[in-house]
């Protein structure tokens, strides 16, 4: 345990001096108060609209304003986060010499990966924290509303799955620069994995749905049901992007209106109902259950994600070069 | 010098894939010994050192470093055994004392203890007026120096040496090899080098091994050696002539 600490501990500070974390941290942080910036700006104009506005803090977030909004950028962007701060974490030791060095240390060998990760995970929390509240801050003096309990609860656990989700791409950056001897292809893998996962996944999904259930006018006015099994298929393929698995969990736990992440076509009638009669918000409790299955989806990739790196670096032979 | 073996092997091996790196080695190391590790590059010397230390496992045979075994017991290994690999590595972007420090700190050493210790280190390897200076910005001497010192802040009973002096200027050389001497003599440490400079293992070194193709093809003082392969009354041996008349029998 103490070897992890230690190990931690010097990751943390490397982290917080480096210039490329000073750099990336500076770009976010721009981005993420500039669109907090228009948003609470352009609030106000679409509040008026409404009858009776609830959840407007949250709205901050959710909100798209005139680009996209906090939580769209956080799922595009955020996995870059990750992948900065572990592409070289194995690597860079390897390249640098000091791989075996640290090995010959009366630690043992999985304080060395833990300890990295701990030390992203640390990192990757505080910067959310840090995004987080400073959007808060600034959300308060433009709009003037105070969220209630019920909000910052969401917005707490807008943070911690976040943080997994970020960890996520942390962990497979780790794997990379664990089975990758040099940097630049342990980032390149990583970044390949990125744009696949993220956005071929979900282009991927509707035509594998297209192909596989081929659907026109005629066809879909005598056999409905094959329109429910491509919706179906689609659904379950998309899935498979991580960005999909949080996106639907974010806007779901921050959006107390939003009752199902079921597309119309595949909603049960009890969903339908719900949707169309009532118009209350969620208790923060039935959203969660809602989206549970996401979540535990995200933090067990996660979780295999790190293990496979765990166990590729235990086995990994020290050689002389 | 006192009979207590440090280092023991038992027909030690190591393969890997079709090579075998290291073939049935058998070594013994007497505490405070300084013994000499010679061979031709890819003979197998650090796969040897490798799995003394537990950061390799041998296909078969046994070993015992410090009383323990590397493979079974590795971190006891570790905390008795400082190494120094070849081509040493460090944090560049740290100082010399920091890069000391993170070391003392994987070894459990309190940051309170180690602070007068890695002065002490300093001093001893002659860096003590660079400890605020970037290690990206150390010469050769330098780096090979401040391993040294980062291999001694855990006070070892035995320290492995993968060529210590490649390198270093004939000025360099001569320091470290004093400063090995120093380490058998003061503080009754073992010491275990591998090296290609002939010369200098044969002034500091009380016995040396050769390794060819991952077989210990001869060990034991030099004197002895010599005797062995050169006849004896010949007076005026170097380790060169023994070494080479080894190489030329191993090839065959």
């Amino acid at each position: 345990m103490k070897g992890i600490l230690t190990v931690c501990r010097k990751e943390l500070a490397d982290h917080f001096s480096s210039t490329r974390f000073i750099l990336l941290f500076t770009l976010i942080l721009m981005v993420s108060l500039v669109i907090a910036f228009i948003v609470g700006s352009t609030l106000q104009e679409e509040l008026k609209n409404e009858a009776k506005p609830t959840f407007v803090f949250l709205m901050l977030f959710t909100s798209s304003g005139k680009l996209f909004s906090l939580v769209q950028f956080i799922s595009i962007f955020g996995p870059l986060i990750g992948i900065v701060l572990g592409f070289d974490s194995i690597s860079r030791e390897r390249s640098a010499r000091t791989l075996s060095k640290l090995l010959s240390q009366p630690i043992y060998r999985d304080a060395v990966i833990n300890g990295k990760f701990l030390a992203g995970f640390v990192t990757i929390g505080i910067m959310l924290m840090a995004i987080v509240l400073l959007i808060s801050g600034l959300g308060l003096r433009l709009i003037g509303v105070v969220p209630g309990p019920d909000e910052i609860w969401r917005l707490a656990l807008y943070l911690v799955i976040s943080i997994f989700y970020i960890s996520f791409w942390l962990g497979i950056s780790i794997l990379f620069s664990v089975v990758f001897r040099s940097m630049a292809t342990s980032a390149l893998a990583a970044i390949a994995f990125w744009i696949f996962f993220s956005f071929f996944v979900s282009l991927g999904a509707n035509l594998a749905a297209d192909a596989l259930y081929p659907v026109d006018q005629t066809v879909a006015a005598s056999n409905p049901e094959l329109l429910v099994q491509r919706e179906q298929t689609r659904k379950i393929l998309s899935l498979f992007s991580p960005m999909t698995l949080y996106s639907e969990a974010t806007t779901t736990i921050l959006n107390p209106l939003m009752k199902t992440t079921q597309p119309l076509i595949l909603m049960g009638p009890m969903e339908r109902l719900s949707i169309s009669r009532f118009q209350n918000p969620l208790p923060l409790f039935e959203s969660v259950y809602i989206v549970l299955p996401l979540i535990i989806s995200l933090i067990a990739i996660t979780s295999i994600c790190f293990a496979l790196s765990y166990i590729f670096f235990m086995r990994q032979e020290i050689r002389s070069t | 010098m006192s009979e207590e073996m440090v280092i023991e092997t038992q027909e030690l091996t190591k393969v890997y894939g079709q090579q075998v790196a290291v073939n049935h080695l058998n070594l013994i190391i007497q505490e405070g010994e300084i013994f000499g590790f010679l061979g031709p590059n890819g003979a197998g010397k650090t796969t040897t050192l490798l799995m003394l230390l537990g950061l390799s496992e041998p296909t078969s045979g046994k070993a015992r470093v410090g009383g323990f075994d590397p493979t079974r017991e590795p971190l006891k290994v570790k905390r008795v055994v400082g190494y120094l690999p070849e081509n040493v590595g460090f944090y560049d972007d740290l100082n010399a004392a920091q890069n000391l420090k993170y070391v003392a700190r994987l070894n459990g050493i309190p940051d309170e203890q180690s602070a007068a210790k890695i002065d002490e280190l300093l001093r001893q390897v002659e860096l003590q007026a660079e400890t605020r200076k970037k290690v990206g910005d150390f010469s050769r001497g330098m780096r090979q120096r401040l391993g040294i010192a980062e291999v001694l802040i855990k006070d070892p009973r035995v320290v492995f040496l993968d060529e210590p002096t490649l390198g270093l200027d004939p000025d360099g050389a001569s320091q470290m090899l004093e400063l090995i001497q120093s380490l058998s003599r003061d503080k009754k440490i073992t010491v275990f080098f591998s090296s290609h400079l002939l010369d200098q293992v044969q002034k500091i070194s009380h016995r040396v091994g050769i390794m060819i193709k991952g077989q210990m093809v001869a060990a034991g003082r030099i004197q002895d050696l010599a005797k062995e392969k050169l006849g004896v009354g010949k007076e005026q041996y170097t380790l060169e002539e023994i070494y080479m008349k080894y190489f030329k029998e191993g090839r065959a």
